[in-house]
């Protein structure tokens, strides 16, 4: 298999003004992921994984250091630029499912290509695709009132797949489901990683989650304490 | 998109409900209102001309100064041709000639001694010539109490009240007392035709009205009218052609140093119709002014709640890869899109309510009763071309407004704080 670096991190700072000091959350931090990784940062609550995920989704923005994504330099893209590297290349799943009530399955999944220049038709397929990789072709009309839990986080998996991202960064993504569902979605998941060889970062507490990842990658403190490769995870 | 921001307020009543009825509610106020003043106002402006404005009215300039003395000796003369040379230079327009005088009525008994006795208003139209336009005018046949319009010489109406208070009926003889142009004592008989009741008691309080020719006679006011009064044929007054026709009259007739030569004036130089006119034209833009800054801050309020309840969509898609530029102006379009929806309920509410009152008005005539005014006793609203768009867009305006600043802070934010806030 080929790999290729598609997220370069070096010396990452990331302080939050705190009062009259700041507060380190991200402590001069480097890493590299590679094309179809299914990797995932563990650690205490407090050690910065969610604060780097954001980073790297470009939802926020590095104090110190670089950080290339896809070989673009995160500190340096206008809001349009971000916003674009997010809606082409990047999905996001969150704890909460957070999917809009209003619209159904279909038009939840749907809603992530609307920005992109697509024909309805084109978009209706992509849709139906992403719903079958997740095996809800029968409930596209659905509300998310209507759907259990571990439904609902197959749409918002749909929805990050839909536009077919090379990253998709998962923050603690079974942390509000029963272990049976939890394994059902990291299945998919790791299905997903190795079909379209999208690559994962999952932030986690999950010994579930754990069992899958090829890589674990422990954060303490803002640092890396542990970077380790699994031999032989869970399909 | 617009499609789906479209559904979403459809879908979702919370988001759309409340603003769709307060725009509405708004809406509504402001067109029925509107339409109502317009209404009020107008009917005022048309009554005023059909009794005593007309559309432009003609005296002499020392009558103008005295006119609510009435007085006879400062009348037009030479009427009658003044009348040709206005039809031959105004031919779209009619003239009429109007007298009012002040008398005192008489009632006699069997034996031709006084019963009872009081002031008298005196009104003489055109009642008896064929094809006179003033019985309509004055709605004399649609205010007839009892008997009937002078069909001959010698006959009078009375106003109801009158004819109670002196227990006199149609077909008695009544006596009206008072002096003549040349200041000579006058008395004459008439029969009561009928009697009148107007609906209003500045219009109803003493009024006897009797024929042009009989008040000429009586008076000694042969060619001789208090005023000659103007109308436009098609019945609607017309402030640019009443000026036109007024100053075109005044320069060649009025004569500065001659207070006895004839002067003409609009409907608006009278009674201060004026500045009624132009209150009915500002009310509405006040209203207007009110009510968008009024909504604006309601749907502010209520905007800022809804988009509290829809912080984790705002971060949701932020992190789908939208600007959040792009998320506020989807916020504004959403606005109208409601704006759009409670104007245009709101616009057909406000024009079922005024065409309700156009249709039907408002009866106030028992509250009428001791009003001195001109007044229309049954209000009516008036439906005008400008009633469609004239709540319609500072609805619309209200609600993108309101939500504009409802969602300037997302505007603000840098998306970072943004994302972090929104609870995703
Ligand atoms: N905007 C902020 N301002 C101040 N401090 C912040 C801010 N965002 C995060 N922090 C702090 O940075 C540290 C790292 O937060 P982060 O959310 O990345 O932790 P985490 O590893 O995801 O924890 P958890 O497992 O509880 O989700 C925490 O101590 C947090 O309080
Ligand atoms: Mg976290």
């Amino acid at each position: 298999m080929e790999n290729h670096s598609i997220i370069k991190i070096e010396n990452l700072v990331k302080s939050f003004p705190v009062g009259k000091g700041e507060f380190i959350a991200l402590d001069n931090l480097s890493l590299g992921f590679e094309k179809g990784e299914f990797a995932g940062l563990v650690g205490p609550s407090g050690s910065g994984k969610t604060t780097l995920l954001n980073i790297i989704g470009s939802l926020d923005t590095p104090s110190k250091g670089k950080v290339m994504v896809l070989d673009k330099s995160v500190s340096e893209l206008t809001n349009r630029q971000s916003a674009q590297l997010r809606n082409k290349h990047i999905g996001f799943i969150f704890q909460t499912f957070n999917l809009l009530p209003v619209y159904n399955v279909f038009e939840n999944v749907e809603f992530a290509l609307l920005l992109q220049k697509m024909s309805a038709n084109e978009r209706k397929k992509a849709v139906m695709d992403a719903l079958e990789w997740v095996g809800l072709t029968e409930k596209v009309k659905s509300r998310p009132s209507m759907l259990s839990g571990g439904e609902c986080q197959r749409v918002a998996i749909a929805r990050s797949m839909v536009k077919r991202p090379e990253i998709v960064l998962a923050d603690e993504p079974t942390a509000n489901l029963d272990s049976k569902n939890s394994h059902n979605i990291l299945q998919t998941m790791k299905n997903l990683n190795r079909e379209l060889k999208t690559t994962f970062i999952f932030a986690t507490h999950d010994e579930k989650v754990m069992q899958y990842l090829d890589r674990i990658i422990s954060l303490e403190d803002g640092k890396v304490s542990k970077d380790e490769k699994v031999k032989d995870p869970k399909n | 998109m617009i499609r789906f921001i479209f559904k979403g307020v459809i879908r979702d009543k919370s988001r759309s409900l409340i603003p769709v009825i307060i725009v509405s509610a708004g809406v509504f106020l402001t067109v029925f209102l509107s339409s109502y003043f317009a209404g009020v106002f107008g009917d005022m402006i048309d009554l005023s001309a059909r009794f005593t404005t007309g559309h432009v009215k003609v005296v002499t300039r020392a009558y103008a100064e005295n006119e609510d003395q009435m007085p006879l000796d400062l009348a037009l003369l030479e009427v009658g041709s003044l009348k040709t040379q206005l039809n031959a230079a105004y031919p779209d327009m009619e003239w009429v000639e109007r007298i009012h005088f002040g008398g005192l009525l008489d009632v006699p008994d069997e034996n031709g001694e006084t019963r009872a006795q009081g002031p008298a208003i005196g009104t003489a139209i055109d009642l008896l010539s064929p094809g006179s336009t003033e019985i309509a005018r004055m709605s004399i046949q649609e205010s007839i109490a009892k008997g009937s319009i002078p069909s001959k010489p010698g006959e009078a109406l009375i106003s109801e009240g009158f004819a109670q208070k002196f227990a006199v009926s149609v077909g008695d003889e009544i006596t009206i007392f008072g002096s003549t142009m040349n200041g000579s004592m006058m008395f004459k008989t008439f029969i009561i035709s009928g009697t009148l009741n107007f609906g209003n008691a500045f219009l109803d309080r003493g009024a006897v009205f009797i024929d042009l020719r009989d008040a000429q006679l009586a008076l000694d006011m042969e060619d001789a009218s208090s005023e000659i009064l103007g109308y436009f044929n098609d019945g609607v007054y017309n402030d640019a052609k009443a000026l036109q026709v007024t100053e075109s009259f005044n320069s060649s007739y009025n004569v500065p140093e001659d207070e006895f030569s004839p002067q003409m004036m609009r409907l608006v130089d009278q009674n201060e119709l004026g500045q009624y006119l132009s209150l009915a034209e500002h009310m509405s833009s006040i209203f207007i002014l009110v009510f968008v800054m009024a909504m604006s801050i309601v749907l502010w309020n209520t905007g800022l709640l809804g988009g509290l309840r829809r912080y984790s969509e705002y971060g949701i898609r932020l992190a789908l890869g939208e600007e959040k530029k792009h998320i506020f102006y989807t916020t504004l379009l959403e606005a109208a899109i409601i704006g759009v929806i409670g104007s245009v309920f709101g616009t057909v509410l406000g024009l079922a309510g005024a065409y309700y009152l156009q249709t039907y008005g408002l009866n106030l005539s028992g509250m009428m009763d001791n009003v001195g005014m001109m007044m229309p006793a049954v209000l009516r609203s008036k439906i005008t071309p400008e009633l469609f768009y004239i709540g319609f867009f500072p609805g619309v305006i209200a609600t993108v407004f309101g939500n504009a600043l409802a969602g300037y802070a997302i505007y603000k934010r840098k998306t970072s704080r943004l994302f972090k806030e929104l609870e995703v």
